[in-house]
């Protein structure tokens, strides 16, 4: 797996409060039971109206297409644990998040892709958001290990991310499942200890 | 140690390492599987030649696609066949127990876990749904989780995760007469915000919580996710105690008494320190109904909508103004609703069913108003029958229907047309959740959805106390 350090390009802005999951990716969408299509469907019902018609949102924009970097507000990601909201923002072709905050398991999950997202504040965020809709071919670097934002002109913002996040990330050990492999005698330690699988055991399921 | 919180016990008994990253390896204790957030998580397993690690603490049903109305094989809805389809192939590829359509264990899956006496306290429970905090309830820290990390918990029957602070959430008093557990829910929420939990658990307590049963802690624990903490917890005590008892997947015997003496233990010490400490007055809590379109965009049911400019951020009320189309200042008494509907993983236990057929028995179901009631499981739904509760709704002119999560999410036929405005038991307001990207969700009590079936509109149920 590929160390993830430095990640950065164009960005594009999703401006609002408590964007919540559905918004990304309705239910619906939900019902295909692979990923694959999922980089079709970000902010669906709000790029389209009842016919299908495209409507204004930044997704749609020429000027935005190809951007890899997302700037948005507060509580970005909440509600719904669906992961096919950072799989689709992922497979649209994103692959660093900036926002003031995040749902927690949008968050989570998002690492599990190898997709950062990193909090600023509202301050620093609005900046961000005013450059980047002002020069939409302005590239942006987030730099995990410095935790800043590098910005066109020279000048950088402050970024917060977890550390255990960060390490994932900057170590190349986000898809946590082999990290977590290495330790399976530990597991059976741990899961011996427990007087529920010892001790009080209820009724075997099988 | 006797300072320590239910939440510090727990994470430290289940914490097998700390991983390179720093993160905290964590042993779960119940995994529940349901049909839409795991197909992706199998083909995983299978392209990397994994097994299930644990296969007897897996546990899976099919709630989420399921139809309510006609549940006969194959679906008319082609997608939800090959769902449900996918998710009985990969139980029998790996061998774990599956409460299907034709079983008497089938439901929500935070139901089913509850009602089998699978979820008890002190325990770690993991699920591909962010309402897995329901099963804080019983104590047991529940983490709503993606794909990915379904993935993990399959093959390895652990998480990396990151500690969380504990809030301590105390409400006191006595709530009045017509209030009930989801009205306390949005109440914290709408205080808190819909991000005020970021980076805590949710510690629930004080007199309120001590005198709930076992439903009403879950329907407040249900909505922790929507205050944005990942998890939610009661302490257990004799109410949870003599509720898991009995139960098909409970210790029994003298099991059961040891089982009991180690849950005691890990409750929160008297003296426990917490990272914030939040008091609410239950007495002043009222009947409480969402306006807006997140579940912190709500009000008591006799004042009026917010005025943007009386806030002080205006522009955090502009989206849900233009997708709902009020009136700020406007009351929420009287606002007309096409749909009503009772049911999801918030509201769909028996003594949720109870409340709203106390409103509705007798009485009926307004001219034009299309209602629903989804029983949380086949079990619930059978006690239900056995109560005389489907004929009390039936008879008032709601629709009964078969165990699923039907309209709070719509990925089943239930869904909302158009513009429509619907009163409902479940837990998000989201633009577009029930179905209709036009559509309105108006959070509140069964009560009080009951209430505003038989008026068209919304009502305050204190006026059948």
């Amino acid at each position: 797996m590929n160390e993830i350090k430095q990640v950065g390009g164009r960005a594009v802005v999703v401006r609002g409060h408590d964007i919540d999951t559905d918004r990304i990716v309705p239910a619906r969408y939900l019902k295909e039971i692979t990923f694959n299509r999922m980089g079709e469907y970000p902010f669906f019902d709000e790029r389209h109206d009842a016919h299908g018609k495209t409507v204004d949102h930044p997704f749609n924009e020429e000027r935005f297409q190809g951007a890899e970097v997302l700037v948005v507000n507060r509580n970005f990601g909440c509600g719904s644990s669906r992961e096919h909201a950072p799989q689709a923002l992922y497979r649209w072709g994103i692959r660093v998040i900036i926002g003031e905050s995040f749902g927690p398991i949008f968050a989570g999950s998002s690492v599990l892709l190898g997709m950062p997202t990193v909090m600023a504040s509202s301050e620093d965020v609005g900046k961000l958001m005013a450059l980047v809709e002002g020069e939409p071919t302005a590239e942006l670097t987030v730099d995990l290990e410095a935790r800043k934002v590098r910005l066109p002109d020279g000048g950088d913002i402050d970024i917060d991310i977890s550390d255990g996040h960060r390490n994932a990330l900057t170590t190349g050990t986000w898809d946590s499942t082999a990290l977590l492999l290495d330790n399976m005698g530990e597991v059976a330690k741990t899961a011996d200890k427990l007087p529920y699988t010892s001790d009080f055991e209820g009724p075997a399921p099988l | 140690m006797s300072d320590r919180t239910l939440y510090d016990k727990v994470w430290d008994s289940h914490a097998v390492t700390t991983l390179p990253t720093g993160q905290t390896q964590l042993f779960i204790g119940l995994h529940l599987v349901h049909e839409v957030t795991t197909p992706q998580a199998f083909d995983m397993l299978r392209e990397r030649g994994l097994p299930i690690a644990y296969p007897q603490r897996t546990f899976s049903t099919v709630d989420h696609v399921v139809p309510t109305d006609m549940r006969v094989r194959p679906f008319l809805d082609e997608q939800a066949e090959a769902m449900t389809a996918a998710l009985e192939r990969n139980v029998r590829d790996f061998g774990i127990e599956f409460y299907g359509l034709d079983s008497d264990r089938q439901g929500i899956v935070h139901v089913i876990g509850p009602q089998l006496g699978l979820t008890q306290p002190g325990m770690t429970l993991a699920c591909g749904d962010s309402h897995t905090s329901t099963h804080g309830a019983f104590g047991t820290l529940a983490f709503g989780i993606g794909t990915s990390q379904v993935r993990d918990v399959l093959a390895t029957q652990t998480l990396a995760m990151d500690r969380l602070k504990v809030r301590r959430i105390n409400v006191n008093g006595k709530l009045p007469l017509g209030v009930h557990a989801k009205d306390v829910i949005l109440t914290i929420i709408r205080q808190l915000g819909v991000g005020g939990g970021k980076g805590y658990a949710y510690e629930y307590g004080g007199d309120v919580l001590d005198r709930m049963n076992m439903d009403e802690r879950m329907t407040v624990c249900n909505m922790s996710i929507e205050g944005g903490a990942l998890v939610g917890y009661v302490n257990p005590d004799q109410t949870t105690y003599d509720y898991v008892l009995g139960r098909p997947f409970a210790p029994k015997g003298e099991a059961f008494d040891r089982a009991v003496a180690y849950w005691r233990s890990m409750a929160s010490d008297p003296d426990a320190s917490y990272d914030d400490v939040v008091d609410i007055d239950g007495s002043a809590i009222e009947p409480t109904v969402t306006w807006g379109i997140n579940p912190g965009q709500a009000v008591g049911v006799l004042e009026n909508l917010p005025r943007p400019e009386e806030l002080t951020d205006p522009k955090s009320v502009e989206k849900a103004y233009a997708h709902m189309g009020w009136e700020p200042g406007a009351p929420i008494l009287g606002t007309p609703i096409d749909v009503a509907f009772i049911g999801s993983c918030t509201n769909s236990r028996l003594s949720d069913l109870i409340a709203a057929a106390r409103v509705a028995e007798g009485r009926k179901v307004a001219d034009g108003v299309k209602a629903l009631v989804v029983p949380g499981s086949a079990d619930v739904k059978k006690q239900a029958e056995a109560a005389g509760l489907d004929r009390v709704f039936t008879e008032a002119g709601f629709q009964w229907r078969e165990a699923g999560c039907s309209m709070c999410l719509a990925m089943n036929p239930d869904k909302l047309n158009g513009r429509e405005v619907c009163a409902s038991s479940s837990n998000r307001n989201f633009i577009g959740r029930q179905g209709s990207p036009e559509g309105r969700t108006l959070l509140m009590s069964p009560a009080m959805v009951a209430a505003a079936a038989l008026n068209g509109r919304v009502v305050d149920v204190r006026q059948y106390n």
